[in-house]
């Protein structure tokens, strides 16, 4: 057990670190490897209930009638729940609550939830689920985002632009036009980005107890706690203060459990009903009905570029799959034209996004949400830029980058940006200047950057309070606990709170309690999405340490007669820095506190900085520290079959700051694997010939890397410190998915000069190309054409260097001017 | 979670134990050897058997060694004991080969080779849970009247999707069923039938108790699998090619194909263009050619189907040249 264990402050390293920035294992490391941690499905409470959600067999219908009394008849069976019981809708983001619990009056997509049942044992449940009759009148169903565009009719929800388009956006920082007319090369792409699921290992599970007082209590695989209780609170009526949500440790997350879900409604709701405690344990076919996956996303792009490949002006189009739900699909659509101008400087910009309804599961946030799909387009449409110009596709990025600390076109902050060394790195690792363009047909490098937020600078719905809170609670015995609404998900985020607080109280790490996720016990903390939960759980650790140790150091200076400046925290101790034999236990100076004036409890609390941008859309963006990655793919492509082996990605990430670099390279190789999937084989497929219905919802047929496929990874950490991020760091989460698809893409075609331009990048569409290109014909597969869409006139917004201040032009001071998300304002209805 | 549904499960220690209780229960109990095929699809309700019955306490079919004739594999042997047989090894290396390359380790560990042999045909109509499969109105393998992936089609046209088949029809293996009114050997190539639902010629209470095989004796044998994956995946192409040398030409040549139809397909004008031959490229082309012809994967499995038909070809070529690299 105490293997890797170190004393606080005695191995202090150069830096004067004792615990940050060391490969300390995670504090729940032993329960996850000992199958100790107990997850949602692992509870069991006395008199518990079983439940079962029936779910819609048709992409598209009306509910007619249902019939629930054969099933109240079966024995065992304690409640049966439908769409009336639970009248109130809600959904994420408070522009889109859209979704019930169960169905009232419509369905939306093949396994929308229409009934639920709680019995005695799950098998009772299941048999009740076949004797609830429902009678469909189905309604066509629309299959695709280009099918939703062209149909108005049936519309999907009653909400959104026009037909079935749930958003559209339309903004201008600059004018493009002349931006493309200083080019000396304009290229026009189209790009298409499949969706994909995250694939969790643990299925979502809850577990919810009504109490005799009338509390309920819902224990649940979620990265959200704080917006599932919100989300309970509205549905069931109940008032806040009588709902406690306790966020189990997720068996992964990668976005797919940040919604407030049905499953959780209906386990309170029949817990509710019953008086006993239920539990739900969904299916691994109901886990891909949850969805909120990777939005389809077809994109255009066109880009203006000087003969030395300087970005002129660039014009994004996206058109998103959105299925049947919002989610946070208005967030998503916002993102995939967000972080363009991040990475290399884009002087003239104009983004037009749209995310269409159609009557599939619904999409939301994975992995990099909203960012991959447009992060490829950007990176391939430059590797064929830098082909068309003769540079190397590393030199024309590294001209080219956005500077430190500055103002993109669209308002982002940039501040530290290690994406040049992180270019560098990947480029000697690779050896690129020797190998790329120079390996034998077959084999090819490719190379791709991006960038990615480290935290949403806004929260879901408008409030004025800090994104994170955190308590601390010192004890006379030595004992601290730290108190935080953050959810582990396997990233780590209860140890960045443990070796964060002992970096300051100069204290072993694994000696510290964390108690998180939980509404009773825990401050706010927004939830594990959006890379937030290092920097801003970082931040609120830091203040409420630092606010811990005044107290502690003002007593111990009494009592050692020593100023306060001179006390220290270091190994366990606190001392006078003067004489460090001079000192007493960290116990002892807590007791000596405690004596003084009581218990020694803190608080912090971390808000980010405020939005430059103050249009309407200027909400999704802004975060308090960008991270960069760059990668160099490597592939063997069989000619005679299109299958793309990847032996080897070399990768860099800027984080600012390595809290723990073992687990930031975990991250890393992480993100490198689910960016794998993504780029070679995953696929949300739909059988469209039957019915709108998800081809293959199964572990098996759902095709995800195994070890086998899985490439070797070498990882070089940057540490480029923010000045926003606790010691500097920045996110590693989520980032460094971003360059693996495209660099892929970009090496394929070194390897054997096609280009698929469409992901995943199957054999079939390899050699679809090989052929194409072996005819005469344009060696290239991917989309043709983009639909035309009333994307509706652009909110015209000067670039800082055009003398913007940040406001649409003709609307001073902005409608956003309060910094809102522009997730807060309602959609624009056309009539 | 997906459960099981309820079932009685009978563990018989002889041969006629067993069958007797396949007798009692009728057609509402089947067999059991490892349960990677039958459980899973028990979940899911597309076998819904009220009794079970296990072959793995049976003496007689766990043995496994070489006798004069050849070799003779019990069929409850597991696949990784098979694969880990140092003398079966040496003398069958492709067999050894094709079982090591099902699914995963510890499904191998399970999972037996009678129960490859008679795995269920698959297609992704009907590998899917009961509510899946309710959402599509069923197909006519189970609980429908219709085949989803040719509408028009009387038949249904589930995949063999097992490694072990194609390869023991190429070898010209022979099975020993075992049924209430005694013995009876099948040659392997007689044992699968062109139909997703009656896909084997064994009768449902014959038992399939044993494999032979030939010896080693101048022939030679090769597997290629294609799938997504490394692991895990069924085969959506499986090509065994065995030649008998005659010296430095081929005398006797056959070519089977799984995974793209309802049985392994054995295309008898791509051995008889290798025969007489060298292996030489136009032969090697020729087989290839004539072998791609009559495969018609239909969009059943995994992959494009087009696609699959193309690396016929590819793969026929390619396990004739390991054998060619082999023999030089």
């Amino acid at each position: 057990m105490a293997g890797n264990r170190r004393k606080g402050g005695k191995a202090a390293g150069g830096d004067g670190l004792a615990v940050v920035g060391r490969a300390l294992r995670k504090v729940d490391a032993v329960a996850k490897v000992t199958g100790e941690t107990r997850f949602a499905d692992d509870l069991f409470l006395p008199r518990m209930l079983f439940a079962k959600l029936l779910r819609s067999p048709h992409p598209h219908a009306r509910i007619a009638r249902i019939d629930t009394a054969r099933a109240e008849r079966l024995e065992g069976v304690k409640a049966v729940l439908t769409g009336k019981d639970l009248p109130l809708p809600f959904g994420i983001l408070p522009v889109s609550q859209d979704e019930h619990a169960l169905a009232r009056d419509r369905v939306r997509f093949v396994g929308d939830p229409v009934a639920a049942v709680a019995a005695t044992s799950e098998e009772i449940a299941a048999a009740a689920l076949e004797l609830i009759a429902v009678a469909y009148e189905p309604l066509p169903a629309i299959g695709s985002a280009e099918e939703a565009v062209r149909t108005g009719d049936p519309r999907i929800h009653d909400y959104g632009p026009y037909g079935n388009l749930h958003k559209t956006i339309s903004l201008e920082f600059g004018d493009v036009e002349e931006g493309f007319r200083q080019a000396h090369l304009v290229r026009e792409d189209l790009f298409f980005y499949g969706g994909s699921t995250h694939l969790p290992m643990e299925q979502h599970a809850a577990v919810a107890q009504w109490s005799p007082e009338g509390k309920l209590t819902l224990w649940s695989s979620t990265q959200t706690p704080h917006y599932v209780h919100r989300a309970l609170a509205k549905v069931l009526e109940l008032p806040p203060a009588r709902i406690r949500v306790i966020a189990t440790p997720n068996g992964g997350g990668f976005g797919g459990k940040s919604d407030p879900f049905s499953h959780e409604i209906v386990a309170a709701k029949l817990a509710m009903v019953t008086g006993r405690p239920v539990k739900i344990t969904l299916t691994r076919e109901e886990v891909f009905y949850c969805h909120r996956g990777r939005h389809p996303t077809l994109m255009w792009v066109k880009t203006g570029v000087t003969q030395d490949g300087a970005i002129t002006a660039m014009h994004f189009r996206t058109l998103l799959d959105g299925g049947a739900y919002g989610s946070y699909g208005v967030a998503s659509t916002y993102y995939t034209g967000a972080l363009q101008t991040v990475t290399y400087r884009v002087p003239r910009y104009r983004f037009e996004g749209a995310r269409a309804f159609t009557n599939k599961a619904p999409c939301g946030p994975k992995r990099g949400h909203g960012t991959p799909q447009p992060r490829y387009a950007v990176e391939v449409q430059l590797d064929k830029i830098a082909e068309q110009l003769d540079l190397d596709p590393a030199e024309l990025r590294l001209r080219h980058l956005v500077p430190p600390h500055s103002l993109t076109a669209n308002y982002l902050r940039v501040g530290s940006m290690g994406l040049a060394q992180c270019i560098e790195k990947v480029v000697a690792g690779s050896d690129w200047k020797r190998r790329f363009r120079r390996l034998p047909f077959g084999r090819g490098l490719g190379l791709a950057c991006s960038s990615y937020i480290s935290g949403a600078g806004l929260p879901i719905y408008w409030n004025a309070m800090p994104h994170s809170g955190v308590q601390l609670k010192c004890d006379r015995s030595g004992g601290v606990t730290v108190f935080c609404g953050s959810t582990e998900i396997g990233q780590g985020s209860d140890s960045i709170l443990a070796y964060v607080v002992a970096e300051l109280l100069g204290i072993d790490p694994f000696e510290i309690s964390v108690v998180t996720a939980d509404t009773d016990l825990t401050p706010v903390d927004l939830g594990s999405y959006s890379s937030r939960v290092t920097v801003m759980t970082g931040n609120a650790a830091i203040q409420a340490a630092q606010r811990a140790r005044d107290v502690l150091a003002r007593h111990a200076a009494k009592r050692l007669d020593a100023p306060v400046s001179r006390i220290r925290f270091a190994g366990g101790r606190v001392f006078d820095a003067r004489d460090p034999a001079r000192g007493m236990s960290f116990a002892e100076a807590v007791a000596t506190a405690e004596a003084a004036e009581g218990p020694v409890a803190t608080v912090g609390a971390y808000t980010p900085p405020a939005a430059a941008g103050k249009y309407r859309g200027a909400g999704v963006g802004p975060s308090p520290a960008y991270s960069y990655s760059a990668a160099v793919a490597e592939v063997e492509v069989d000619p005679a079959t299109g299958i793309v082996l990847v032996p080897r990605i070399w990768i860099a990430h800027d984080v600012g700051k390595a809290i723990n670099p073992a687990a930031a390279v975990g991250q890393v190789e992480g993100s490198v694997y689910m960016g794998l999937g993504e780029a070679l084989m995953e696929e949300m497929a739909y059988r469209a010939n039957r019915r709108v219905i998800p081809k293959m919802p199964s572990l098996l047929e759902y095709k995800s890397p195994t070890t086998l496929e899985m490439c070797d990874v070498v990882t070089y950490l940057i540490e480029d410190p923010d000045p926003n991020g606790p010691f500097g760091a920045k996110e590693v989460g989520q980032g460094p998915l971003l360059p693996v698809p495209p660099a892929i893409a970009n090496a394929v075609y070194d390897a054997v000069g096609v280009r698929v331009d469409e992901i995943p990048l199957t054999p079939e569409k390899v050699l679809r190309a090989l052929k194409k290109k072996a005819k005469g014909e344009d060696g290239r597969v991917g989309p043709v054409s983009f639909p035309e869409v009333r994307f509706g006139e652009p909110i015209r917004v000067a670039p800082p260097w055009e003398g913007g201040d940040g406001s649409a032009r003709g609307d001073p001071g902005g409608r956003a001017g309060t910094g809102r998300a522009s997730a807060e304002v309602p959609p624009t209805r056309h009539h | 979670m997906l459960r099981l549904p309820a079932f009685t499960y009978l563990r018989p220690e002889t041969l006629a134990e067993a069958l007797r209780m396949k007798a009692d229960g009728g057609p509402e109990a089947a067999y059991v050897a490892g349960g990677t095929d039958l459980y899973p699809n028990m979940k899911r309700r597309q076998q819904e058997p009220r009794t079970v019955i296990s072959l793995m306490g049976i003496p007689e079919l766990a043995g496994l060694g070489r006798g004069e004739a050849g070799w003779v594999i019990g069929s409850c042997v597991t696949l990784t004991a098979m694969a880990g047989h140092a003398a079966l090894r040496r003398d069958l290396p492709t067999l050894a080969h094709a079982a090591e390359l099902v699914s995963t380790p510890l499904l191998r560990n399970m999972g037996t080779v009678g129960g490859n042999l008679c795995l269920d045909t698959r297609c992704n109509y009907y590998d899917q849970t009961y509510e899946w499969r309710k959402a599509i109105d069923f197909c006519m393998k189970k609980d429908g009247a219709i085949c989803w992936v040719a509408p028009s089609s009387p038949r249904c046209w589930a995949v063999s999707s097992s490694d072990l088949a194609p390869v023991m029809v190429a070898l010209g293996a022979s099975f020993v069923l075992v049924g209430p009114s005694g013995a009876r050997v099948v040659p392997a190539g007689r044992f699968y039938l062109d139909d997703g639902i009656a896909y084997l010629a064994k009768q449902p209470d014959e038992i399939l108790t044993e494999v032979r095989l030939p010896a080693p004796d101048g022939w030679d044998a090769a597997y290629h699998k294609l799938r997504r994956r490394g692991a895990f995946d069924f085969p959506v192409l499986g090509v065994a090619a065995w030649i008998r040398w005659d010296g430095a030409s081929v005398a006797q040549a056959r070519i089977v194909l799984g995974g793209v139809g309802s049985r392994p397909q054995e295309v008898p004008e791509a051995g008889a263009a290798l025969q007489g031959t060298r292996l030489e490229p136009e032969a090697v082309e020729a087989a290839a050619e004539a072998a791609y012809r009559p495969a018609k994967p239909l969009d059943n499995t995994d992959f494009e189907l087009s696609w699959r038909k193309q690396m016929t070809r590819v793969f026929v070529t390619r396990a004739i040249e390991e054998l060619r690299a082999r023999r030089a």
